[in-house]
C-alpha cells in the first residue's frame, strides 16, 4: 500500500477501485470467465499426470529422509536427511496438500486426490483449514475486519486499520516467532484466540476448535517427536532434531511464501463498506489488487505450490496451480488493458516490503504522519491515556 | 517386482504390520495405503482395485475383461453386477456390468463383457486401450438379480444383446454346481454372430442334459426363433414356464415385452429382472422437473428449480457451506445419480457417483445426492 499512513476513509484501495467504471470491471471479469472457461474444458490427463508425478516424488523424497535419519549419527546422512524431509514436507504442504485441499483436483473423481478426503502433513486440522483459508481468507480476501490473515493472523499489526498499542513495537518479534511456528500458529488460527484473551469469546465456544486442534495436532506430534525417535533406537535424539529441523525449515518457507502473496507494502486492503454488494466480477477485481506474485525458477513455482502466482491462485482457487503460469500471461495481458495494477516482483523484494511494513507499523503512525518526536510521545504516555480512558469510560 | 511385492503385501504377518495402529500412527495423516502402494498398486484398504490379467475381443462390438482383484473383493453371487471405475482422461468414470463368470470360479477372477456403446465413453474406451496390467477400480457386488436358495426345480433365463452377462453368469454357476433341476435358456441376437458366448453355449448344451438352449435371431433365419420377443416364442422355448422362475436382463423392448405377457396371466412375482438404463442425459429447462433424493437423511422433495444446497436447507437440512459461489468446497458432496446444471457456466453432468459443488449446482430431473 503506498498510502499506507492516509485515514482508513481514503486507502489506496478505494481510490484505485473508483478507476475503472462498473461497466469495465463488469467486461473485464467477463474475459476472466472466458479464460477459466477456457483452462476447465482443458483439463484431464495432463494434470491427472501432474499431481501423480508430484506425489509420487514427494513420498519418495519422504521414505528417503526418514530412512536417512535413521542413520542420523552420521552428519552428512542427517543433512541429507533433514534436506529431504523438508522438501517433502514442503511439496505435500504446498504443491500437493494446500492445491487438492482447494478442489484443483476435484475433477478426477479419484478419492486419493479429492479435496473432502485429503489430509496433510502440518498440524493444522483439514477441517479447520477448509474453514480458516479456504472459505474465509480467498471469500473475503483482505478485507479488514473479515479477512483473520489480513490483520496478521491476530498476532501481527499489518494494517493502520488495526490500532497502535505498545505491544506492537514487538511486532517483528511476532512475525518471527509466527514465521518459526508457523504450522502451529496456523493451526490454532480458526480460535482466534486472542479474542478469547480479550474475553470477545468464551471457554466454551474454543471448545470445537481445541478439540480438532488437539486431534491432529496430537497425531503430528505423536509422530515426529517421539514414535520416529523411539523407532530409531540409541539414534533418537538425531531423529528428533531432524524431525524438528524438517518442520523448522517448512515453517520458514512456507509462512515467507504465504507473506509474500498479500503482505508486500503495494498490496490493498479493503474495507467492509466498499465490498458490500460487491458482484462477481468486482470479486475478481478484488483478488487482483489484494495479491502479489513473485518470480523465481521452475523449482521456486514448485516448492511455492505455485503460490508464486497468487494473483491466478487468487482469481482461479480450484484450477490446478502449476496451470497458473500459463494463465498468468493472460491475465497480465488483461491487466495492461485495463490498466489494473498487477503485482509482481522477486520473492526477496516482496519478503523485504513485508518485513519493513512490519517493522513501520510496530511504530504508531504519528510517527510517520505527525513527527519522529510526536511518535515517541505517543508510546510513553500510553499508560497514562489508557488510564484516563479507562477513568472516562467508568465515569 | 509388483508381483514379489504383492506376495509379501498379502502374506499375513504384513497384513497385520501394515493393518497396525503403530504403521497408521507413523504414515498419519496419509495412511499406509499411500507408500504400499508404491510397490504394490493393488494394495488398498478402502477401496477394491483389480488388474486386468486378460482382454478379449469375442464380438465386434463387445470387449471381456479378465479382472483379479485385491483382498477386499468378497465375492458376487451370479446375476449381481458390480460399478467399474476406469480413468480416461485424468477422469475417473464408473459404470455398472454384471459379471459374466460363475460364481465359484477358481482363481477368484472375474470376468466382465462390455457391450461397446458407440456413442458412450466408457466402453468405446476400454474396446480401443484395455490391455493386461490396467489398474480398476470397483465396488463389491450389489443388486437383487440373483438365483434364490434353495434353488427353483425349473429356471428360465431369458437376455437379450449384452443382457447375456448376468444370465450367463447364472447359467455356468448352475451347471459347475451340478445343479439337478432344469435349465431353459432363451437368448436374443441379430444374428449368429453377434452372439457373445456362442461357442461356450454350445459346449454347455452339449455337455448337460437339463440344459436347453433356445436361439432367437431377429435378423437372420438359423436360428431356433426368428423375430422379436411374443408370447409364442415363450411357449416354443419351454411351456411350463409358468412353472418355473425366470430371470431376465436385455434391452428394454425385450423386458417390457415379456414383462407384459407374466402380468397378463398374473405370473409376476415369478420373473425377476435386471435392468440397466442408460445414464440419462435430460436437456435443463426452465421450468423444474423431478424429484431430488437426498439419500442419507432419506428425504425426497420435488424439484424447486434452485440449487441444491438451498434445496437441501429448504428441506430442514444443514449441509456444511462456505462462499455460497462455488469458490471453497465446503459444500461439496456426492451426487449418486442424475443429472446437474452448473448454474454459473450452464455445463451438464450426468456421471453418477462424482462430487459436486451443491452452492452452483442445480437438478435437472431426478437427482440423488448422499446429504
Amino acid at each position: 500500500m503506498s498510502t499506507t499512513l492516509e485515514s482508513p476513509a481514503t486507502t489506496a484501495s478505494s481510490t484505485t477501485a473508483k478507476k475503472l467504471s462498473p461497466a469495465q470491471i463488469e467486461a473485464f471479469g467477463k474475459e476472466l470467465d472466458d479464460l477459466r472457461a477456457r483452462i476447465v474444458a482443458d483439463l484431464g490427463e495432463k494434470d491427472a499426470a501432474y499431481i501423480r508425478d508430484i506425489v509420487s516424488k514427494q513420498k519418495k523424497l519422504e521414505v528417503a529422509g526418514r530412512g536417512l535419519l535413521w542413520a542420523g549419527w552420521f552428519p552428512p546422512a542427517w543433512i541429507a536427511g533433514v534436506t529431504a524431509l523438508s522438501l517433502s514436507k514442503i511439496i505435500d504442504n504446498m504443491e500437493i496438500g494446500h492445491n487438492i485441499m482447494h478442489g484443483q483436483y476435484d475433477f478426477m473423481n479419484d478419492p486419493q486426490y479429492t479435496s473432502k478426503n485429503f489430509d496433510w502433513d502440518n498440524t493444522i486440522h483439514a477441517d479447520s483449514w477448509l474453514y480458516t483459508h479456504n472459505y474465509v481468507h480467498h471469500t473475503f480476501t483482505n478485507i479488514i475486519g473479515k479477512d483473520h490473515d489480513a490483520t496478521g493472523y491476530g498476532v501481527m499489526r499489518l494494517a493502520e486499520e488495526q490500532p497502535w498499542h505498545p505491544i506492537w513495537l514487538l511486532n517483528p518479534v511476532f512475525c518471527g516467532l509466527l514465521q518459526t511456528f508457523f504450522q502451529w500458529g496456523t493451526a490454532i488460527q480458526e480460535l482466534e484466540s486472542e479474542k478469547f484473551f480479550k474475553r470477545e469469546k468464551t471457554w466454551a465456544e474454543m471448545k470445537p476448535g481445541l478439540r480438532r486442534f488437539r486431534d491432529k495436532a496430537g497425531k503430528q506430534a505423536l509422530k515426529d517427536y517421539v514414535l520416529f525417535p523411539l523407532l530409531s533406537g540409541p539414534g533418537a535424539p538425531f531423529t528428533f532434531a531432524g524431525n524438528a529441523a524438517a518442520n523448522l525449515v517448512r515453517n520458514l518457507w512456507a509462512s515467507s511464501v504465504i507473506w509474500c502473496g498479500h503482505f508486500p507494502e503495494e498490496v490493498e486492503t479493503f474495507s467492509i463498506e466498499e465490498t458490500e454488494d460487491e458482484s462477481h466480477a468486482e470479486w475478481y477485481y478484488r483478488q487482483i489488487l489484494g495479491s502479489a506474485n513473485f518470480t523465481g525458477s521452475h523449482w521456486v513455482d514448485v516448492l511455492s505450490g505455485n503460490l508464486s502466482y497468487q494473483i491466478e491462485h487468487h482469481l482461479f482457487p480450484d484450477i490446478p496451480a502449476y496451470r497458473y503460469k500459463e494463465i498468468a500471461v493472460e491475465v497480465r495481458a488483461l491487466c495492461e488493458k485495463y490498466d489494473i495494477a498487477y503485482h509482481e516482483d522477486s520473492m526477496a523484494k516482496q519478503l523485504a516490503s513485508v518485513w519493513k511494513k512490519v517493522f513501520k507499523l510496530s511504530l504508531p503512525d504519528s510517527f510517520y504522519t505527525t513527527s519522529k518526536k510526536a511518535g515517541l510521545a505517543e508510546i510513553i504516555t500510553f499508560p497514562v491515556r489508557s488510564m484516563k480512558l479507562k477513568q472516562q469510560a467508568a465515569a | 517386482m509388483s508381483l514379489i511385492a504383492q506376495r509379501l503385501t498379502s502374506s499375513s504377518v504384513a497384513r497385520r504390520v501394515l493393518n497396525s495402529s503403530l504403521a497408521a500412527a507413523i504414515t498419519t495423516p496419509h495412511g499406509v495405503d499411500r507408500y504400499v502402494e508404491m510397490i504394490d498398486p493393488l494394495w488398498s484398504s478402502t477401496e477394491i482395485r483389480a488388474e486386468v490379467t486378460d482382454v478379449e475381443r469375442k464380438t465386434a462390438d463387445s470387449v471381456t475383461l479378465t479382472l483379479r482383484p485385491n483382498n477386499l473383493w468378497t465375492g458376487f453371487k451370479a446375476g449381481q453386477f458390480v460399478k467399474l471405475s476406469v480413468e480416461i482422461d485424468g477422469i475417473r468414470r464408473t459404470r455398472c456390468y454384471s459379471p459374466a463368470n460363475s460364481q465359484f470360479r477358481r482363481d477368484g477372477h472375474l470376468e466382465l463383457t462390455i457391450k461397446v456403446d458407440p456413442d458412450g465413453l466408457v466402453s468405446p474406451w476400454l474396446l480401443a486401450h484395455a490391455k493386461p496390467g490396467l489398474i480398476v477400480q470397483i465396488s463389491q457386488a450389489q443388486g437383487e438379480f440373483h438365483i434364490p436358495l434353495p434353488h427353483p426345480r425349473s429356471i428360465l433365463l431369458i437376455s437379450g444383446g449384452s443382457g447375456i452377462t448376468p444370465v450367463m453368469s447364472m447359467l455356468r454357476t448352475l451347471t459347475e454346481r451340478a445343479y439337478i433341476g432344469k435349465v431353459t435358456f432363451l437368448h436374443y441376437a441379430f444374428t449368429e454372430d453377434d452372439v457373445i458366448y456362442r461357442e461356450e453355449i454350445a459346449e454347455i448344451e452339449a455337455k448337460y442334459e437339463g440344459v436347453r438352449i433356445v436361439r432367437a435371431y431377429t435378423n437372420a433365419d438359423n436360428g431356433d426363433l426368428r423375430g422379436f420377443f411374443s408370447r409364442e416364442h415363450l411357449v416354443a422355448a419351454d411351456k411350463h414356464y409358468a412353472e418355473a422362475e425366470t430371470f431376465l436382463c436385455g434391452p428394454m423392448p425385450l423386458m417390457d415385452g415379456v414383462r407384459a405377457v407374466f402380468e397378463a396371466e398374473g405370473i409376476s412375482d415369478r420373473l425377476h429382472l435386471e435392468q440397466f438404463a442408460a445414464p440419462t442425459r435430460t436437456v435443463p429447462t426452465d421450468d423444474a422437473t423431478g424429484t431430488l433424493s437426498f439419500g442419507a437423511s432419506q428425504i425426497e422433495v420435488e424439484n424447486s428449480g434452485q440449487t441444491i444446497l438451498e434445496q437441501a436447507e429448504a428441506a430442514g437440512l444443514t449441509p456444511d457451506y462456505g462462499c455460497r459461489i462455488g469458490i471453497c468446497n465446503t459444500c461439496v458432496f456426492k451426487k449418486d445419480a442424475g443429472t446437474t446444471r452448473n448454474v454459473l457456466t450452464g455445463e451438464i453432468n450426468s456421471d453418477e457417483d462424482v462430487n459436486i459443488k451443491t452452492c452452483i449446482s442445480a437438478p435437472c430431473g431426478d437427482v440423488s445426492i448422499a446429504l
